[in-house]
């Protein structure tokens, strides 16, 4: 291995008898923006905490390139972390808390390098204030750049946006994103907010209980989730169960409560007996009852509006079915299309190709975020 | 992001003028005003009535009453007479401040970041002496360090005292006294100055290259500093001034200020007393005034 990848493999972190990573292996690729993506207490703060040192794994091994690190302390990493409530030093001035790395390392001339770095964030005029006299996001900026002066291998934000508000957290999203792709560095993002992780990494892992439930690129973990976790926690789902009935080396065709629905074997984690047959809300099409629909598209029929939330771009139906569930559907405001109020009868409509097939033996709310987690 | 950059400045916030603000000023000098009377009769009268009575006529006598001379000679005669044990008594003082500091920091630094569940209870036992009279707890050192304790046994046994060594009535056993009776001033302030020292500060330290000694010396005892400027404070000022460790555990030899004061004001002879006690105030603001300025924490003080 020549590159400079971060590897995890089996690592295993036990506090007391709660395990909080459980035999995690993991390859971060040289230069990649990564995202660990969860719910609190899922392992991904601990996971980051183990790549920088500041706790132990219970197993397993952490390399850097051809290096075990596992054993290193925390002062003697290639290895920086943006902290979670920043932690910057408060008896320092900006430019010290910029300074502090290099100087730790004997650098004797650190004006220039410091200058340069505020430059990057942008604060060059607050270089002699305290921290406590900067905003939030100015802090996070300081945080970023007392850690990147440094040049590490790798930069580990821990929920670096996470106390910034919703304006500030996009800006920022956006400015992250510009300094990894002009310094280079790996980033390992740390959040639990699935629109910032999409946003800005390369690759997501999305992690669970101590484990990785399914790592990818943004676009493959959205429209093709491997299990009811991922299909939840990442947007939102609708999932009907249903039986297979046939399956080909093209499609699956599944039997849900009384329809016949399609769905591409490539998109099927399952495919035998019960399954969970997924769609996304924005991919369904809402028509009137009995309306005419002959394109060989998915169809459940005999739906009832009970509620229409307009959100301006779009607006959010719920659809009661025959069968008592009630499913999600997003439709855009193109003015295009029919509205409907509550107590229409509708149909759902899908094309086949959107359609995913889960294993019924995952429940069917998990990654559901439910109000005290918000 | 420039945006961001630009649009902050705190305190920019302007408080309403007027009314309000007068009637909070009135709030406050109501608020100042017991205390304010109580320092007035209580500090700033005998003050005045001290200086003064340090300028009487040393001749006089509590029967015949004491003139006002102005005489400054008493200053004179008070420091040439007394002082080696002006000089003893700051060397003794500031001897046992430094102990406070090498026994209090690390039990401060432990109640704060290791004690767990045993905090209040650790801080509880800081303070559990106070429960008994300061004279008891000084008079049961004598025990401690008597020719006939335990610990004066043990030393012998191990040679560091010869057969016929002593601890109490000693320098040693007035400054342990004194480093005994003022560590709780010691542990205190320095323990709610390490108390609010965020520990991710210290992880910050380890992430950007600190060992844990230097991170030691450029976080942690930069962030403890208010409590340790308060606590060698708190424990320096009383004990250059105190005389019952000297009385209970000293000899003639360890005689601090506070002992000549005591002696001078029994027999009398108040302008010389007097004298002393302001040159004693006076040497101790500007010591404290100096270590305040060097410390760099004029604003934490």
């Amino acid at each position: 291995m020549t590159r400079s990848d971060l590897v995890l493999s089996s690592v295993t972190k036990r506090f007391g008898s709660f395990t909080a990573v459980d035999d995690l292996d993991l390859t971060v690729p040289e230069g990649s923006f990564f995202a660990l993506l969860g719910p609190s207490g899922c392992g991904k703060t601990t996971t980051l905490r183990m790549v920088a040192g500041l706790e132990e794994p219970t197993s397993g091994t952490v390399h850097l390139g051809d290096q075990d690190i596992s054993g290193l302390r925390p002062y003697k990493r290639p290895v920086n972390t943006v902290f979670q409530s920043y932690a910057l030093f408060p008896h320092l001035s900006i430019a010290e808390n910029v300074a502090f790395g290099l100087r730790r390392r004997g650098v004797k001339d650190v004006k220039q390098q410091v200058g340069e770095m505020l430059e990057l964030v942008e604060l060059e005029q607050y270089a002699g204030r305290r921290p406590a006299q900067l905003s939030g996001g100015q802090q996070q900026r300081v945080a970023l750049a007392r850690a990147l002066i440094n040049r590490p291998q790798v930069l580990l934000l821990d929920e670096p946006l996470g106390a910034l508000d919703l304006k500030l957290r996009r800006q920022m999203q956006i400015e992250l994103k510009r300094i990894q792709t002009e310094v280079g560095i790996t980033f390992v993002h740390v959040t639990h907010d699935q629109e910032e992780a999409m946003t800005m990494a390369d690759t997501i892992a999305v992690m669970n209980g101590g484990v990785i439930e399914q790592m990818g690129r943004p676009l493959d973990l959205y429209e093709n989730p491997a299990t009811t976790f991922v299909s939840n926690f990442l947007g939102q789902s609708n999932l009907v169960g249903g039986q297979v009935l046939e399956r080909s080396s093209q499609s699956v065709l599944i039997d849900v409560h009384g329809s016949k629905l399609l769905a591409p074997s490539d998109r099927a984690r399952s495919a035998e007996g019960d399954v969970w047959v997924g769609i996304r809300p924005e991919k369904v099409f809402l028509a009137a009852a009995e309306s005419e629909f002959d394109d060989g598209s998915n169809l459940l029929a005999g739906g009832v509006v009970t509620d229409v939330s307009y959100v301006g771009v779009s607006t959010q139906y719920l659809a009661r079915m025959p069968w008592g569930q009630e499913l999600m559907v997003f439709e855009q405001n193109t003015g295009a299309r029919d509205s409907f109020r509550p107590g229409d009868r509708v149909d759902l409509h899908w094309m086949p190709a959107h359609t995913f097939l889960l294993d019924a033996t995952q429940a069917a709310d998990a990654g559901v975020e439910k109000e005290e987690d918000l | 992001m420039s945006a961001a950059a630009a649009h902050v400045g705190p305190g920019e916030q302007q408080v309403p003028q007027g009314q309000d603000e007068r009637k909070r000023g009135l709030t406050g000098y109501l608020l100042l005003l017991p205390g304010a009377l109580w320092l007035l009769v209580f500090f700033v009268v005998p003050l005045v009535t001290l200086i003064s009575t340090s300028l009487y006529d040393p001749s006089g006598s509590v029967f015949a009453g004491y003139e006002m001379t102005f005489h400054w000679r008493n200053y004179v005669d008070a420091v040439q007479g007394y002082g080696p044990q002006l000089w003893r008594s700051f060397l003794y003082a500031g001897t046992a401040t430094v102990a406070a500091v090498l026994l209090g920091f690390p039990l401060a630094y432990a109640i704060a970041f290791k004690a767990g569940r045993w905090k209040n209870l650790m801080l509880i036992l800081v303070i559990a002496p106070f429960f008994t009279s300061f004279l008891i707890r000084t008079l049961s050192w004598q025990m401690l360090l008597g020719d006939n304790g335990w610990l004066v046994d043990i030393f012998r046994t191990l040679q560091i005292l010869g057969p016929d060594g002593h601890l109490l009535a000693t320098p040693f056993a007035v400054v342990t006294g004194l480093t005994y009776n003022f560590l709780p001033f010691m542990v205190l302030p320095l323990y709610a100055s390490l108390e609010k020292l965020d520990p991710r500060l210290l992880e910050a330290g380890a992430d950007l290259y600190a060992t844990p000694l230097t991170t030691f010396r450029k976080v942690t005892l930069p962030l403890a500093m208010p409590g340790l400027v308060a606590g060698t404070l708190l424990t320096f000022i009383p004990a250059a001034g105190d005389y019952i460790n000297s009385e209970l555990l000293g000899t003639p030899n360890t005689r601090m200020i506070g002992n000549e004061i005591q002696d001078l004001f029994a027999a009398g002879s108040y302008p010389v007393a007097a004298a002393l006690s302001v040159t004693l105030m006076a040497a101790i603001v500007a010591l404290v005034t100096v270590y305040v300025r060097r410390s760099g924490s004029e604003e934490l003080v």
